[in-house]
């Protein structure tokens, strides 16, 4: 289980709103991709599985495949620290292209 | 069961936030809830972690999770533990998660009663070492020679003059059932200290050192780094409280790393040699006295 | 049903048993020491099955008691002056949560200078943090509060904290005989809190959050009419209580002799029989005089004032209160109802009791001799002789 998109409502009606501040948890409506000038990519090959990228990740959007590693690019904010704790090289932040 | 990178619940409890980039504080609570799991009630103060994790309509935590107000995340922890025990339900951990602010200033109010009443809660301390959320003001955890907004550095005063406050003791000196301190760049050690006060009865600390990037003029790739930097160079120790009795679990590796680890960090640049000879004191007396 | 002599707080007390919340967390000070000690004695001799939580401060009495109604459990907390004002912050917090607590408040004087008697000052100055206040007259009033106040709160189309004051000294430590329910009667009465506003283990909540420019006016909007339909639940509640407990209440405001009255003293709280009592006075006397108690200042009676003043050639507001730099609040309040009906009828304001300070018969008599006068002015009783607009 994690939070997850959700449809953006076009316009809230007083009907759409609770009656108090409880609402449904891991409700999301934004993505944080447009936050990053910079993108991590893995390279699979050099990648041994060891997870330090995916425990370091304060954003939790590194997640286990296939014995390697996956990057969820729309919550991804580009702070570089899977690069950094990779060991093994495995990880390069490249420009994002305009 | 130890928990590691690999045994680690995949789930993902505080997802799509909107800290910054690199934020320490985030790593902390994302760390701690994935260890304690789907039945962990999170409280958390007026502060970043709120601020950005639940701004109507977008909510970012998917176990239950509530913010209360600044001074009273001890205090409310203390209503919800209070509140399912009596509807019958104990398979839960009321665990807060607090900065240093709402922990060392303004919630230690709380914190202290609900210590005092052993209350069944778990309090987590993420420490990014000032006011983070309105802007870098100095807290009671701010460390000496450290630039904030409210401690400028400038021709007559160089930063914080007071040293950190210390936390672990304070709430050691409560008798408190079990106190630790752990460093985001030491996850592998933070996770057993969180998986193992999740087990125990009755109140619970542990104080996390987790850099700001922003706060603490660093790159946002370097927070994990800095933050284990801390421990290594003998600044940040890493301990535990329990049972009545203070344990040190790691050696400084590198004493001598304390003037580059300093030096890395934009909110000490204005520190003098003789500065940093002092903040290397203070470190070195908290050694001499055992690690305390 | 029993009958026992009782103190303001321990009828109270003796209320909050019969209730039964799940979770009480208190704090002490004075006047309302007594209703915490009875609670937690009651608690001890297991005669209210309840968690007692000592906090260590009044924020974290209501803090406490906010995390717990988040769980969707009772909860009961009270207190005072001071430490009404203490936990100021954690008022709006719980009414902007919709969380139906109910907490007892001793009226109490407010420092400087320190001072620990009645006046009304402490809960008027929070009229709107969005919390329904009920003002009691005497202990039975006190007790039944105690048991109806939930079933208002806790109402789904209420979902409003609650906070009932009892005057300093005056109510909450006065004896008077009071009929205490059998439990059985309040259990029929009072159905237990059930809530989608709480912790889900099944269905996780997010709560508590931040709501932006774009969404923060319709929480506070549908706040606003929560504590708007207590009025309506106000009367569901008493009239269902009435051929239960043989007691009737008269929901926002209860009228002595007002029908025909020309001249009429609106109050509220424990002073209600002192003026009850001149009124009838000068009704022999063959003065048209009447008694109105505001039994809630929130919601606010606004119709039921107009509709009783609509004939009246004068009234007066008593109140143990002064908003500093303007007038009695209560005033300012009636004043509105007034004006919003159309009535141009003189009002006089009366400040008087603060600090504890005696209000006499004849003071009340001087009350309704200026009335009688018509001649709109707030005047401070036994501080001078003039009078302030």
């Amino acid at each position: 289980m994690k939070p997850y998109l959700r449809s953006i409502k076009a316009k809230w009606t007083l009907q759409d709103y609770p009656d108090n501040t409880t609402y449904e948890a891991g409700y999301l409506i934004s993505k944080n991709a447009g936050w990053r000038s910079i993108r991590p990519v893995i390279d699979t090959k050099k990648c041994s599985g060891c997870l330090q990228c995916y425990l370091h990740c304060p954003d939790g959007v590194i997640s286990k495949r296939d014995g390697a590693v996956a990057i969820d690019y729309d919550f991804c904010k580009g702070c570089g620290i899977c690069k950094r704790i990779c060991k093994l090289k495995a990880i390069e932040m490249e420009a994002e292209s305009k | 069961m130890n928990v590691n990178a690999n045994t680690l619940n995949e789930d993902e409890f505080f997802y799509g936030h909107k800290a910054c980039a690199g934020c320490g504080g985030s790593l902390a609570v994302r760390i701690a809830l994935k260890v304690l799991g789907k039945r962990a009630v999170a409280v958390l103060p007026a502060g970043c972690m709120s601020a950005v994790g639940f701004n109507f309509p977008q909510l970012c935590f998917a176990n239950n999770a509530i913010i209360s107000t600044f001074a009273g995340t001890a205090s409310m922890l203390t209503g919800i533990e209070a509140g399912l025990r009596a509807k019958g339900i104990t398979d839960f951990v009321a665990v807060g998660f607090a900065g240093d602010g709402g922990t060392a200033d303004i919630g230690i109010q709380a914190l202290s009663g609900a210590i005092d009443r052993d209350d069944n809660i778990l309090y987590i301390c993420y420490d990014n070492e000032a006011y983070m959320n309105t802007g870098v003001q100095k807290s009671s955890l701010t460390p000496f020679g450290a630039k904030t907004t409210t401690t400028p550095a400038g021709g007559n005063v160089r930063g914080n003059l007071r040293p950190k406050k210390n936390m672990f003791e304070i709430v050691a000196a409560h008798g408190i059932k079990y106190a630790a301190t752990a460093s985001i760049g030491y996850l592998p050690d933070y996770m057993k200290k969180v998986q193992h006060a999740s087990e125990i009865k009755g109140t619970k600390y542990i104080h996390v050192i987790a850099p700001c990037p922003t706060g603490w003029g660093i790159a946002p790739d370097e927070s994990v780094e800095i933050a284990k930097e801390a421990v290594d160079c003998g600044l940040w120790i890493l301990a535990e409280y329990e049972n009545g009795i203070f344990s040190v679990n790691t050696k400084p590796k590198n004493l001598s790393a304390l003037r580059t680890h300093i030096k890395k960090q934009g909110r000490f640049k204005h520190l003098t040699d003789e500065d940093i000879d002092h903040i290397e004191s203070l470190r070195d007396s908290k050694w001499e006295n055992g690690g305390q | 049903m029993s009958r026992e002599f009782l103190s303001g707080n321990e009828a109270f007390a003796y209320g909050i048993r019969l209730a039964a919340p799940q979770v009480i967390s208190a704090y002490p000070i004075t006047p309302q020491t007594i209703v915490v000690e009875r609670l937690s004695e009651m608690v001890e001799d297991k005669s209210l099955k309840s968690e007692f939580i000592h906090v260590e401060s009044e924020h974290s009495a209501l803090s406490c008691a906010i995390g717990a109604s988040a769980t969707g459990v009772r909860t009961f907390t009270a207190t005072s002056s001071q430490g009404l004002l203490y936990m100021a912050e954690c008022l709006v917090y719980a009414s902007g949560g919709r969380y139906p607590i109910v907490m007892m408040n001793a009226n109490r004087s407010t420092a400087l200078p320190w001072n620990i008697y009645g006046d009304q000052r402490d809960s008027l100055s929070l009229l709107d943090c969005g919390w329904i206040q009920a003002y009691a007259k005497d202990a039975q009033e006190s007790l039944d509060l105690a048991i109806l106040s939930y079933y208002i709160a806790e109402h789904p189309k209420v979902s409003t904290p609650f906070m009932v004051n009892l005057d300093g000294f005056h109510l909450t430590h006065t004896y008077e005989m009071v009929e205490v329910p059998e439990s059985e009667l309040v259990k029929n009465f009072l159905s237990d809190y059930n809530t989608d506003n709480k912790i889900d283990f099944e269905n996780p909540k997010n709560i508590a959050f931040s709501a932006g420019p774009e969404h923060n006016f319709a929480f506070k909007y549908k706040e606003h009419i929560g504590i708007l339909n207590a009025k309506e639940i106000i009367s569901e509640a008493e009239q269902k209580f009435a051929p239960l407990f043989g007691r009737e209440y008269s929901g926002l405001v209860e009228a002595y002799r007002c029908d025909d009255a020309e001249y009429i003293l609106i109050t509220l709280g424990s002073i209600f029989g002192l003026c009850s009592d001149v009124a009838d006075e000068l009704r022999n006397e063959g003065v048209k005089t009447g008694v109105l108690r505001l039994r809630y200042m929130r919601p606010f009676p606004n119709k039921e004032i107009a509709d009783i003043a609509r004939n009246a050639k004068a009234v007066a507001v008593l109140e143990k209160d002064i908003s500093f730099g303007n007038e009695g609040s209560v005033y300012t309040n009636v004043n509105s109802a007034l004006q919003k009906a159309g009535l141009s009828v003189p009002s006089l304001n009366f400040i008087g009791g603060l600090g504890g300070r005696d209000i006499s018969e004849e003071d009340i008599r001087e009350i309704f001799n200026k009335l009688s006068q018509g001649k709109t002015a707030v005047h401070f009783i036994g501080i001078e002789e003039g009078a302030i607009i």
